[in-house]
C-alpha cells in the first residue's frame, strides 16, 4: 500500500522529508589530485542526476588518461616521500581523524548519498554512512599493528593502489577501499562510479580538511575509460575493483602478466534458504531484507529464494502480505522503504529481466503501488513457478526481483544453491543448530548468513568464491589485499 | 473448547512458530525509525488517548483515588477541545462498583483485573469467584492472569482450561488474558502463551501486569501481534491487543501504533482492538498535543495528575 | 647368463589408477649424458580432463575428512617415501643430480612432507578469526579449500619442487592435478606410486607427465578448476595462464621460490589456496527480568 493509495479515515503517515537545507553541493566538481581540486585535462564534465526525480544535481569532471597519470604520479610521490616513511602510529591518527570528521558530517553525507544514488534516507543514514565511518575507525587501529596480522611474516605496503568502486554503496565502498589501503601504508587513486560520484567527492573534502598529506588519496571521477586508464597505468601496484563480473574479468585479463596485485568483488546470485523449522516471520523479514535492501542493488542480495515445500505456501503468502506494508517512493522521505533505481540504464535492465521472467512462464507478483511520475522506480517483484533453468534464476538482475523455488530435501537445496558460477553469499534459516553448521560447511559462498541476512561490519571479512571474485574486504583478512610479504 | 480446536493442546503449542529474538529486535527497530509528523501525529496522539486503559492497581487504592481517576478518564484536559476520553479504567474487583458509578453516563468502560492478580497463585475456584464477583459488580472487561508457573512447568492443558473456564465465567464481559511476558522470558514462550490464550477464548491478549520488569517491550508486543495476525489469517477472527506497563511516553505509544498498523492494519487501530495499559501515558500525550497546538514545550505542572 | 633387467613403465596417475595416456603417445626425454630416461606418457587434453574429473570427485571426502586424519595420511606419505628413498636417489642421479644432491633432495622432500603433515590440524586455528561485530551476532571466519587446484611444477625440479607445491595444497583439503616437470618426470611417477601405497585416497593427487605447453592451456582454461599454482619461471607462460584463468575467475598463484632451501615452506603456501568463509548467526540475549512483588 503506498501513500498515494490511502484509505479514507485511516491513519496514514504524512510525508516526512529529510531536510536538505544543511547540505552543500557545488555546482561543479573538479578532480581531487595531490590535495588540490584540478580541472580535467579534457575540459569535459558530465552531469550527475537524482534518480528519484531526474534533476541534475551537479557537474562532475571527466578524468582521462592524462588525469589518471597525474593522480598516480601524485600518489607515488606521496607514497615515497611521506606516507610510507611516516611512523605507522601517525598514519593511524590521520585515519582516525578522517573517521571522526565523517561522523561529524554524517547527516550531510547521508542526504547527499540519497540524492545521488536513489537509496532511501533510512538506509543511507542508518547503514551506509555509519558503516563507512566505522570502517575508517576500524582500520585506523591496524596501521601500527600489521606485524600481528600475519604470523611469522614480514609485511610491507604495496605502493600505489588503484581502486574502482560501484554505484550501489558509493561512500561505503570508498571506505572499504581507502581505509585498509591507507592503514597498510599505501596511497590511493580512487575512481567512483559515474552515476554516484558525490559522496566520494565529499569524502575528498573531508580528507582535505583532515590535513592528510597531499597525494595520499586522489579521487578521479569519470566513466569506464577513466577506470581503464587506472587499471592499465604502469605505475600502479594494486587494483581493487568492486563491480560486475564482466568488468572484473576484463580487469583480471588486463593485469595478466603484470606484477599488479588484484582483488575483485564481483557479482552474485545468492541463495536464501528457508527450512520448514525456521523462525518463519523473521525468515520472511530476512527475505525482504535480503532482496529489497537498497532496491536489490546489492552484489550479495538473496535473489534466489529456496523454500522447503511443506512451508512454501505459508512463506509465500506471508511474503506477499509483507510486501504490502513496504512504502515505495521518495528516497528522502524517512518512511520510504524502497527508493529509486540508481539509473535509467539499470531500470531498463531490470525491466528487461522482468519481461523475460514473464516470457519464461514464471508467475509474477507485485504489490499494488503507484510509482512516482518522475524518476526511476520499480516495485518489489516476486517470481514463483521458477525453475533452476530459468534465466531469471541464473543471472544477476541487480534489482528488486526475487525468484522463488521450492525444495524437498537438504541435499537438493545444497545442490541447487551451489549450482551457480557465483559464490558470494547464502542465507540459511532453520532452528536446528547442527543443520546450520552443515549448511554453512556445504554452501560454496564467502559469506553465510544463518538466521539473518545482509549484515555487514568492518571487523567481518566479506568476499566471494568462484566468479564472485577473490580477496576479502573487512577484518584482519582484508589487510592481506594491501600488503606484500618480504 | 478443545473439541473446537480439533487438535490437542500439545499440537497447538508445537505448531507455534519459533521466534528469533534478534530478528524481532531488528524489525522493531525499523518501526522506531518511522517518522510521524504533522496531522498524522495529531491523529495518532488522539487515537492513543482513546486507547488508554487508565489504571490504578495498588494495595492502597481507595474509593477516593478511583473516583478521581474516573473523573480524569472522562475529562482528560478540558482546556483542549475535541479530545476523546480514554477507553477504560482498570481497577481491582473491589473498586469496580465505585468506578462504575463514577463513570455513569460516559462511554468509558470499567475493566477489572481478576484471577488473583497479579501472581495468579490461587486455585481455579478462587479465580472463578474473583471473576464472577467483578462481573457481577459491573465490570465490562476482565483482565485475567495466566498461571505462569504451570506454563513454565509445561502444563499447557491446565493453562488452556483455566483460560477457557474464566472466559465462560465472563459472560458478556470481554476477556483480556495477561501473559506476564516478563516471567515467560523468551519470545518463544510469549508466542506459545499467545496461541494458548487466543485458542482458549481470549478476546484480547495483554502483555503484563505492570508489576514485573520488563513489561510491554515492543519485541514482546510485536510477537503477540504476529500471533493475532496468524490467527486472523487462519480464522478471519480479530483478537485485540493490550500492551501494558512501561509505555509512558507519546513517542513510544506512536511506535506501538506504527507497529499495529504495519503488522495488523488500520482495522486494529481503534480501542475496540487495541489498548494501552498505562497510567502516566495520558499526560505525556496531552502535553504533546498541547505542544503541537501552541508550538511550546510543556510542563507537567499544567496537567492534572489523578 | 646374466639376468635380464625389468625396465619400469612410467604411467600417469589419475583417480588412484595408473592408466597409460589415453592418447597412446609417448616421449623419451634424455639426461645430460644423452641417455633416454624412459618412455614417458605424453598426456593429452583428455587426460587433463580425466584428471580434473577425478580431482573433483575426490574433493568432498578429502576436504571433509578430519584434519587429524589428513595429517596422518600425509605423514604416511613421508613414511612410504623414506622406505623407497634409494629408488628416488637413483632416479634423481639418473636425471642428472650428484649422489649428494640427490640424497639431500630426497631427505628434504621427506622432511617437508612431515612438516606439512603437522600443519593439517593447525593452520585453521591460525588463519580463522572470531570477528567482534557491533550487532548481536556471533561472527567467525574460517578457511576452506578452494577446490580443484592445478599445479605446474618447476621445470628444474623433479621431486622437491613437486612435493613443495603439492603438499601445502592438499594439506588444506584441496585436490590437485599436477603437471610434472616435462624433462625430469621419473620421480613424479614414482612419487605417485608412493602416494598409491600410502593412504591418500584416489583422485586427491593426480599426476600427469608430458608437454607442459600442450597441457597447460587445457588446465588453465578448464571451467572446473578453481585455482592454479604456477611453479615455473617463464613469464610468458604465466601470462597465458593468467589470461586463461579469467574464464572462470580462477585464482592464480606463482612462486619463484628455491625449493631446495630448508625454509622454503610455510603457512602461507597453505593459506594462499584457501577461501575465507564468514558465518553470521544471531545471539539471543534474554534475561534481566526483575520482580516487584
Amino acid at each position: 500500500m503506498t501513500k498515494e493509495n490511502r484509505q479514507v479515515d485511516s491513519w496514514e503517515y504524512a510525508p516526512s522529508l529529510e531536510s536538505t537545507n544543511h547540505i552543500h553541493i557545488k555546482k561543479r566538481y573538479e578532480l581531487f589530485i595531490n590535495g588540490e581540486w584540478v580541472k580535467p585535462s579534457s575540459g569535459k564534465y558530465f552531469e550527475t542526476i537524482n534518480p528519484a526525480n531526474e534533476e541534475v544535481i551537479s557537474e562532475i569532471a571527466h578524468g582521462n588518461e592524462e588525469d589518471i597519470d597525474r593522480a598516480v604520479k601524485a600518489a607515488r610521490k606521496a607514497y615515497t616521500e611521506v606516507w610510507s616513511v611516516m611512523p605507522a602510529a601517525e598514519r593511524a591518527k590521520y585515519i582516525y581523524r578522517i573517521a571522526r570528521l565523517m561522523h561529524e558530517q554524517a547527516r550531510e553525507l547521508a542526504v547527499i548519498e540519497t540524492l545521488d544514488a536513489g537509496k532511501t534516507i533510512r538506509e543511507s543514514r542508518d547503514i551506509d554512512v555509519p558503516l563507512a565511518c566505522n570502517h575508517f575507525f576500524y582500520y585506523a587501529g591496524w596501521a601500527d599493528k600489521l606485524a600481528y596480522a600475519f604470523p611469522n611474516r614480514k609485511v610491507e605496503s604495496l605502493g600505489v593502489a588503484g581502486q574502482i568502486i560501484p554505484w550501489n554503496f558509493p561512500l561505503l565502498m570508498a571506505a572499504w577501499k581507502i581505509a585498509p589501503a591507507l592503514a597498510a601504508g599505501n596511497t590511493v587513486v580512487l575512481k567512483p562510479a559515474e552515476t554516484t560520484p558525490l559522496t566520494a567527492l565529499k569524502l575528498a573534502e573531508i580528507i582535505e580538511a583532515s590535513g592528510l598529506p597531499p597525494g595520499v588519496v586522489n579521487i578521479v571521477t569519470g566513466y569506464g575509460d577513466t577506470g581503464a586508464a587506472l587499471v592499465n597505468h604502469l605505475d600502479v601496484d594494486k587494483i581493487a575493483f568492486t563491480g560486475s563480473t564482466n568488468v572484473g574479468k576484463i580487469i583480471q585479463k588486463a593485469l595478466a602478466g603484470t606484477s599488479k596485485k588484484l582483488t575483485l568483488e564481483l557479482g552474485g546470485k545468492s541463495a536464501n534458504i528457508i527450512f520448514d523449522d525456521a523462525p518463519i516471520d523473521q525468515a520472511v523479514e530476512g527475505i525482504i531484507n535480503g532482496i529489497f535492501f537498497n532496491q536489490g542493488h546489492v552484489c550479495c542480495a538473496g535473489s534466489r529464494l529456496f523454500v522447503q515445500e511443506n512451508v512454501a505456501e505459508k512463506v509465500i503468502s506471508k511474503l506477499k502480505e509483507r510486501l504490502k506494508s513496504l512504502y515505495l517512493g521518495d528516497p528522502l522521505d524517512k518512511n520510504t522503504d524502497v527508493g529509486a533505481i540508481n539509473s535509467k540504464n539499470q531500470l531498463e535492465t531490470i525491466e528487461r529481466y522482468i519481461q523475460l521472467g514473464k516470457n519464461e512462464g514464471a508467475e509474477m507478483y507485485q504489490p499494488a503501488c503507484v510509482l512516482p511520475k518522475k524518476g526511476f522506480f520499480c516495485p518489489p517483484t516476486l517470481f514463483t513457478n521458477v525453475a533452476q533453468s530459468s534465466v531469471i534464476a541464473q543471472e544477476e538482475i541487480f534489482g528488486p526481483v526475487l525468484t522463488i523455488q521450492t525444495f524437498r530435501t537438504i541435499d537438493e537445496v545444497i545442490q541447487k544453491a551451489n549450482n551457480s558460477p557465483y559464490g558470494l553469499a547464502a542465507g540459511v534459516w532453520t532452528e536446528k543448530g547442527a543443520r546450520i553448521f552443515n549448511m554453512a560447511n556445504q554452501l560454496n559462498a564467502g559469506v553465510i548468513w544463518a538466521n539473518t541476512y545482509n549484515k555487514f561490519d568492518p571487523t567481518s571479512p566479506f568476499g566471494g568464491y568462484k566468479e564472485s571474485g577473490f580477496g576479502r574486504e573487512g577484518g584482519v583478512h582484508g589487510l592481506a589485499a594491501y600488503v606484500k610479504f618480504i | 473448547m478443545k473439541k473446537e480446536l480439533q487438535q490437542s493442546i500439545e499440537e497447538l503449542i508445537s505448531a507455534s512458530p519459533t521466534i528469533d529474538k534478534v530478528g524481532v529486535e531488528e524489525r522493531v527497530a525499523r518501526f522506531q525509525t518511522r517518522s510521524i509528523k504533522g496531522d498524522s501525529k495529531l491523529q495518532a496522539l488522539k487515537m492513543g488517548l482513546n486507547m488508554i486503559d487508565l489504571t490504578t492497581l495498588e494495595g492502597k487504592d481507595t474509593p477516593g483515588k478511583v473516583q478521581q481517576m474516573c473523573y480524569k478518564a472522562m475529562h482528560l484536559h478540558d482546556e483542549l477541545a475535541n479530545l476523546p476520553t480514554v477507553a477504560a479504567v482498570c481497577v481491582y474487583p473491589s473498586m469496580v462498583k465505585i468506578a462504575k458509578s463514577a463513570l455513569v453516563n460516559s462511554s468509558v468502560k470499567v475493566a477489572s483485573v481478576s484471577t488473583a492478580f497479579p501472581s495468579g497463585q490461587a486455585p481455579l475456584s478462587v479465580k472463578l469467584a474473583d471473576t464472577t464477583f467483578a462481573v457481577n459488580e459491573g465490570a465490562d472487561e476482565i483482565d485475567m492472569v495466566i498461571s505462569r508457573g504451570k506454563f513454565l512447568a509445561g502444563e499447557y492443558d491446565y493453562v488452556f482450561d483455566e483460560i477457557a473456564a474464566i472466559k465462560a465465567a465472563c459472560g458478556n464481559a470481554r476477556l483480556k488474558v495477561i501473559l506476564e511476558t516478563g516471567e515467560l522470558l523468551t519470545l518463544d514462550n510469549v508466542r506459545k502463551a499467545s496461541d494458548l490464550a487466543i485458542y482458549a477464548g481470549a478476546d484480547f491478549i495483554k502483555t503484563s501486569t505492570g508489576k514485573i520488569q520488563p513489561a510491554a517491550t515492543m519485541q514482546v508486543t510485536f510477537t503477540m501481534l504476529l500471533a493475532i495476525k496468524d490467527y486472523f489469517d487462519k480464522t478471519g477472527k480479530m483478537i485485540g491487543m493490550k500492551p501494558a506497563g512501561g509505555i509512558s511516553t507519546a513517542k513510544l505509544a506512536i511506535h506501538n501504533l506504527v507497529m499495529v498498523k504495519e503488522v495488523l492494519g488500520n482495522e486494529w487501530l481503534t480501542n475496540q482492538w487495541f489498548r494501552f495499559g498505562a497510567s502516566s501515558l495520558a499526560n505525556d500525550i496531552l502535553m504533546q498535543i498541547r505542544k503541537l497546538e501552541t508550538g511550546v514545550y510543556q510542563s507537567s505542572d499544567y496537567f492534572s495528575i489523578d | 647368463m646374466s639376468r635380464l633387467e625389468i625396465v619400469k613403465t612410467y604411467k600417469i596417475y589419475i583417480g588412484g589408477q595408473f592408466p597409460r595416456t589415453e592418447s597412446g603417445r609417448y616421449y623419451s626425454p634424455v639426461n645430460k649424458d644423452g641417455k633416454v630416461l624412459g618412455n614417458i606418457c605424453l598426456s593429452s587434453r583428455k587426460d587433463v580432463r580425466n584428471a580434473v574429473v577425478a580431482a573433483r570427485k575426490a574433493i568432498g571426502s578429502w576436504s571433509e575428512r578430519a584434519a587429524f586424519n589428513r595429517g596422518q595420511i600425509l605423514y604416511r606419505i613421508a613414511e612410504m617415501l623414506e622406505g623407497r628413498k634409494a629408488q628416488f636417489v637413483e632416479e634423481l642421479q639418473f636425471q642428472g643430480s650428484s649422489k649428494q644432491a640427490a640424497e639431500a633432495e630426497v631427505n628434504l622432500a621427506i622432511d617437508r612432507i612431515v612438516y606439512y603433515a603437522g600443519w593439517c590440524d593447525k593452520y585453521q586455528a591460525i588463519v580463522s578469526s572470531v570477528n567482534p561485530v557491533a550487532s548481536s551476532h556471533f561472527n567467525f571466519s574460517v578457511a576452506e579449500p578452494m577446490g580443484v587446484v592445478g599445479i605446474i611444477v618447476p621445470e628444474n625440479s623433479s621431486l622437491i619442487g613437486l612435493v613443495s607445491l603439492v603438499l601445502p595444497v592438499i594439506c588444506g583439503g584441496n585436490t590437485v592435478v599436477v603437471l610434472a616437470a616435462e624433462n625430469l618426470p621419473l620421480c613424479a611417477v614414482t612419487f605417485a606410486e608412493v602416494l598409491h601405497s600410502s593412504d591418500v585416497p584416489g583422485g586427491v593427487i593426480n599426476i600427469l607427465t608430458g608437454s607442459t605447453k600442450e597441457m597447460t592451456p587445457t588446465l588453465s582454461t578448464h571451467m572446473d578448476v578453481n585455482a592454479l599454482v604456477y611453479g615455473g619461471t617463464d613469464p610468458l607462460e604465466l601470462k597465458e595462464i593468467q589470461e586463461n584463468a579469467v574464464l572462470n575467475v580462477k585464482r592464480v598463484f606463482a612462486y619463484l621460490t628455491d625449493w631446495t632451501k630448508a625454509d622454503a615452506q610455510g603457512l602461507h603456501f597453505i593459506s594462499d589456496v584457501q577461501e575465507i568463509k564468514t558465518i553470521w548467526h544471531p545471539i539471543e540475549n534474554v534475561g534481566g527480568a526483575t520482580s516487584n512483588y
